[in-house]
């Protein structure tokens, strides 16, 4: 042991808020147009959008809010309208929508369709697509965009006319934002509108400051050195408890304990598990692999788990329960299944909807299981962090043999283009970086 | 790939014989079209060798540089074509119509239409194009007025393929593969001889064999824009060199030159007979009912296009400013959407691959009220329910607005769906039944009546307001200058 002492976890965190209000101050006084912050899963993203709003309206300063999704604008009204009851809230919406409960019971918050209504609100919140519908004469100095690296350049665009300075805040490990189309057209453009807002802003304006958030409190000890090293290779960032401090044990004992008991036993154990099927080419929707997600998670519920936690202990139910596919017929043939052993209330969904969400266990059906080829889509290496950094307890992966072969015969192969920044990580890199940890906690399904 | 057509390519291997994949033909066939074959010297960033072009079946014109290294030669070689496409371009006038505003926005009646065997030779077309469109007319190294005209033109046609939907420029191994199915890989479908091969075999063959057949490059020529190596080395270097030999020695070389002409040919003729045979094929095929609509479309493009080029005399941008790209983008991403929905109420074997996907469902109507009426609002309003009975899988949530192929105009709620042996959706449907309550005939489905239903719609979208160019926010770099194409555009990155 060197005579330093280690930084504690909660220290560390703290440090980083305190960098990036520093700077925020900074660009207030004129500094630059805005500040990045990096944020792998669960670093309290939102509990720094949450302060870094309060702050800035302490300041007198009138801030705007975009975020990406009805859900996601909800739930950052919430935890503002607790955190900070001094502050007027205005929620800026679609004429269809009708408050969430835990919108509507804040005596602070104004929900209206029309930004004027909203102007002598301190900080207001809306969705990207409800701000970039709005006209300029609601412009305000300051904005936060959450979730800023899913957010499309070319919503930016129509979103950036309202704001001086910015915060941008997100999860350069998760998906990209993606188009419909394919085209060539504006590759390596610094404006190239299918980029995330952060990429082009980040081009445009290399002289904006990046801050990342170092401590994920949602993974495990067990995940977040694997994640770390897999997605986020050159930041890297801790889990924010011990191995010690999160457990998971189970209410009944495995009578004879099959194949989908030790998968569950493993992952109880390591925080990890891959449940292995034989190898085979199948259809998109394989059935069984469907069926051994949905097994799995019933199996479960029937023995019982509970979880222990640095917020206690509670049982492990369905609602804490979610299963992940790459595609959406997948998540309805697991659906399927679910319905089909009787068991309800999971969520199961696609990554790109999974994104931002957090459960205690997670099942995730691996994107390259079953297949011929290793698409660019497939390989994303997003759509994996997506899938395995949702989890508190633990991650079982379900996959046929065979991906590391997969994996060596199509090496990446994506054409070069002038003028685009390298990014990391390497989609190949990563799956072969999660393979080679998954294969220590393999359990062959028969 | 989705199941039907993974379903459809298998079936296609077994049978020897490219199957169907649509029912009707999704893209326009215009009665004249300007068919342009491309050659490109090998090893040479593009650099024409030869192009077979034309409108007429019987009389194709065929041009051919004899020394495609050199600059020269490679822009009389676009001004050779440019005397092809441009009166052919020229045929098709504009008009001008009245919009609702008072402006007058231009119109054509009909457009020309460009027929390219495959995607490497739209983008062999597009730098073609991108390196005639900005050469000056005056100054060192002037070219014919001509040249960056057809450069402009070459520049817009080549774009067109990103559009979905738009037949402007007709990719011909795309239009073939998204209409049949073939046995082997879609990489092996790029090679047209071959697609040609498994779609209409010659008499006496299996498809797979014609397809087998049509990979010897003596039979078949490449169509192109890259040549057969084996011809590149036995026949084509020596007849270059030998032009060359006789330039320096001063010597005639219009002997040489007929020859390299005539070599050139034989390399082309069969793709130009090949062209045409795809194009005969395409033409057997009843069109889709949103054909004319995409097509007029596309004529107003044309115009659209034909009418700014005439006004500010100017080559399009070699990029998109921020706020054209975003435009741009959306506008493709609706284009996409709209040719996805066409597509499928167009064809039903289109409509299956979304039924299997549980974006749609097909059944009959088990039940209908009709007449029935809702009185919980402020007025009576006509709100007739049908539960149609499928064997499909749905996966539709109650609270979805779908739309059926047959009633494009009417909206159909999903009130609830019983799960089963065969599935049963109860829809309450509104619009498209006029304004008393009682429903005209024909506009509720019927007892029995076969329907179908979709979640995706015709639905127009309007585009959304964009910042105008001059307020470009910081995020994306800020205002940019104006357009003045500078001369160094005229030269690329790679050369």
């Amino acid at each position: 042991m060197t005579g330093a002492e280690p930084v504690g976890s909660a220290t560390l965190a703290e440090r980083a808020t305190a960098g990036v209000l520093a700077d925020l101050s900074r660009v207030n006084q004129g500094a630059g147009r805005g500040v990045v912050v990096d944020s792998p899963p669960g670093a309290g993203k939102s509990a720094l959008v949450v302060r870094a709003a309060g702050e800035l309206a302490e300041a007198g300063e009138r801030v705007m809010v975009v975020a990406q999704t009805n859900e996601q604008v909800n739930d950052l009204v919430d935890r503002l309208a607790t955190d900070r009851s001094d502050l007027r809230i205005g929620r800026l919406s679609a004429s269809d929508y009708v408050p969430a409960e835990r919108v509507a019971r804040h005596q602070t918050v104004t929900v209206s369709e029309k930004a004027a209504d909203l102007a002598d609100h301190a900080v207001v919140l809306g969705t990207a697509h409800k701000w970039a519908m709005t006209g300029v004469d609601a412009a305000r100095p300051w904005a936060i965009i959450d979730e800023a690296y899913q957010m499309r350049a070319d919503l930016m665009l129509r979103v950036a006319r309202l704001f001086t300075a910015g915060l941008f805040v997100g999860d350069p490990g998760q998906l990209d934002p993606f188009s419909t189309v394919a085209t060539e057209r504006w590759t390596g453009l610094s404006w190239d509108p299918t980029q995330s807002a952060v990429s082009v802003l980040l081009r445009n304006n290399p002289d904006i400051p990046v801050h990342m958030l170092p401590v994920s409190w949602r993974l495990p000890a067990s995940a977040a050195p694997v994640v770390s090293e897999a997605f986020y290779p050159f930041t890297g960032f801790r889990a924010g408890t011990t191995a010690g401090e999160r457990t998971m044990e189970w209410n009944t004992r495995a009578f004879g304990m099959n194949a989908l008991d030790c998968v569950l036993e493993t992952a109880a154990a390591d925080g990890w598990a891959l449940c292995e099927l034989p190898a085979l080419h199948t259809l998109r929707t394989d059935a069984e692999v469907a069926d051994t997600c949905a097994a799995l998670a019933a199996r479960l519920l029937q023995r019982g788990a509970v979880a222990r936690s640095e917020l206690g202990e509670a049982a492990v139910t369905a609602s804490r329960i979610a299963i992940g596919a790459a595609h959406r017929d997948q998540a309805q043939a697991v659906r399927a299944a679910l319905a089909a052993r009787g068991v309800a209330g999971i969520t199961v969904d696609t990554a790109n909807r999974l994104q931002g969400r957090e459960f205690d266990l997670v099942v995730v059906w691996h994107p390259l299981s079953g297949r011929r080829d290793a698409t660019a889509f497939h390989l994303e290496s997003g759509r994996l962090c997506v899938l395995t950094s949702r989890h508190r307890h633990a991650c079982v992966v379900v996959a046929r043999a065979g991906i590391p072969e997969l994996l060596d015969a199509h090496p990446s192969a994506e054409p070069m283009f002038l003028n685009v920044p390298a990014k990391f990580p390497d989609g190949w890199e990563a799956n072969q970086s999660l393979l080679v940890h998954l294969s220590r906690h393999r359990v062959r399904a028969a | 790939m989705s199941a039907l057509t993974a379903y459809a390519r298998t079936l296609a291997a077994e049978r020897q014989i490219a199957q169907p994949v649509a029912s009707v033909r999704h893209v326009h066939v215009s009665d004249r079209p300007l068919v342009f074959v491309p050659l490109q010297l090998a090893g040479e960033a593009n650099a024409p060798l030869a192009a077979i072009v034309g409108s007429d079946r019987g009389t194709p014109t065929v041009l051919t540089v004899a020394e495609p290294r050199d600059r020269n030669q490679r822009f009389a070689f676009i001004a050779d074509l440019a005397d092809v496409i441009l009166p052919y371009i020229e045929g098709y006038p504009l008009g001008t119509r009245e919009a609702k505003n008072g402006n007058l926005v231009p119109v054509a009646g009909d457009a020309p239409q460009l027929i390219v065997p495959g995607p490497a030779a739209v983008a062999f077309t597009r730098l073609l194009g991108r390196s005639a469109r900005f050469r000056r007319t005056d100054g060192p190294y002037a070219v014919p007025a001509t040249v960056p005209l057809v450069g402009r033109w070459l520049s817009f046609y080549s774009e067109r393929p990103e559009v979905p939907g738009s037949s402007l420029t007709l990719v011909v191994t795309d239009a073939l593969a998204s209409h049949w199915a073939t046995g082997q890989s879609p990489e092996e479908d790029l090679n047209l001889a071959s697609i040609l091969g498994w779609i209409a075999p010659p008499p006496g063959m299996t498809g797979a064999e014609a397809a087998l057949l049509a990979e010897d490059p003596v039979r078949c020529p490449p169509a192109g824009p890259a040549t057969d190596p084996t011809f590149d080395n036995e026949v084509l270097e020596g007849l270059i060199k030998a032009v060359r030999a006789a330039r320096l020695t001063g010597g005639g070389s219009g002997r040489i030159r007929h020859a390299l002409t005539e070599e050139l040919r034989t390399q082309l003729e069969p793709t130009w007979e090949r062209m045409w045979q795809a194009v005969d094929l395409l033409r057997a095929l009843r069109p889709g009912d949103h054909v004319a609509s995409r097509w007029e479309r596309d004529c107003s493009a044309f115009a659209r296009y034909a009418d700014w080029a005439r006004a500010t005399g100017l080559p399009q941008p070699k990029h998109d400013g921020a706020v054209q790209a975003s435009r741009r983008l959306w506008d493709l991403e609706e284009d996409q959407r709209r040719f996805a929905a066409e597509r499928a109420y167009d064809d039903p074997l289109v409509m299956a691959e979304h039924r299997m996907s549980g974006e749609a469902f097909a059944g009959t109507v088990a039940a209908a009220e009709p007449t029935r009426v809702d009185a919980s609002g402020r007025r009576r309003v006509l709100r007739p329910r049908i539960t149609v009975e499928t064997g499909d899988r749905v996966v539709v949530e109650p609270g979805t607005v779908l739309t059926s192929p047959a009633r494009t105009a009417q909206e159909a709620r999903v009130i609830s769906v019983e799960a089963g042996e065969r599935t049963l959706v109860t829809l309450e449907l509104q619009k498209g039944m006029g304004q008393s309550l009682t429903p005209p005939p024909g506009s509720v489905p019927e007892l029995g009546e076969r329907v179908c239903y979709a979640t995706f719609n015709l639905g127009y979208q309007r585009r959304p307001e964009f910042p105008p160019r001059e307020e470009t926010p910081w995020t994306h770099g800020g205002p940019p200058a104006p357009y003045v194409p500078p001369d160094e555009n005229a030269q690329e990155a790679w050369s």
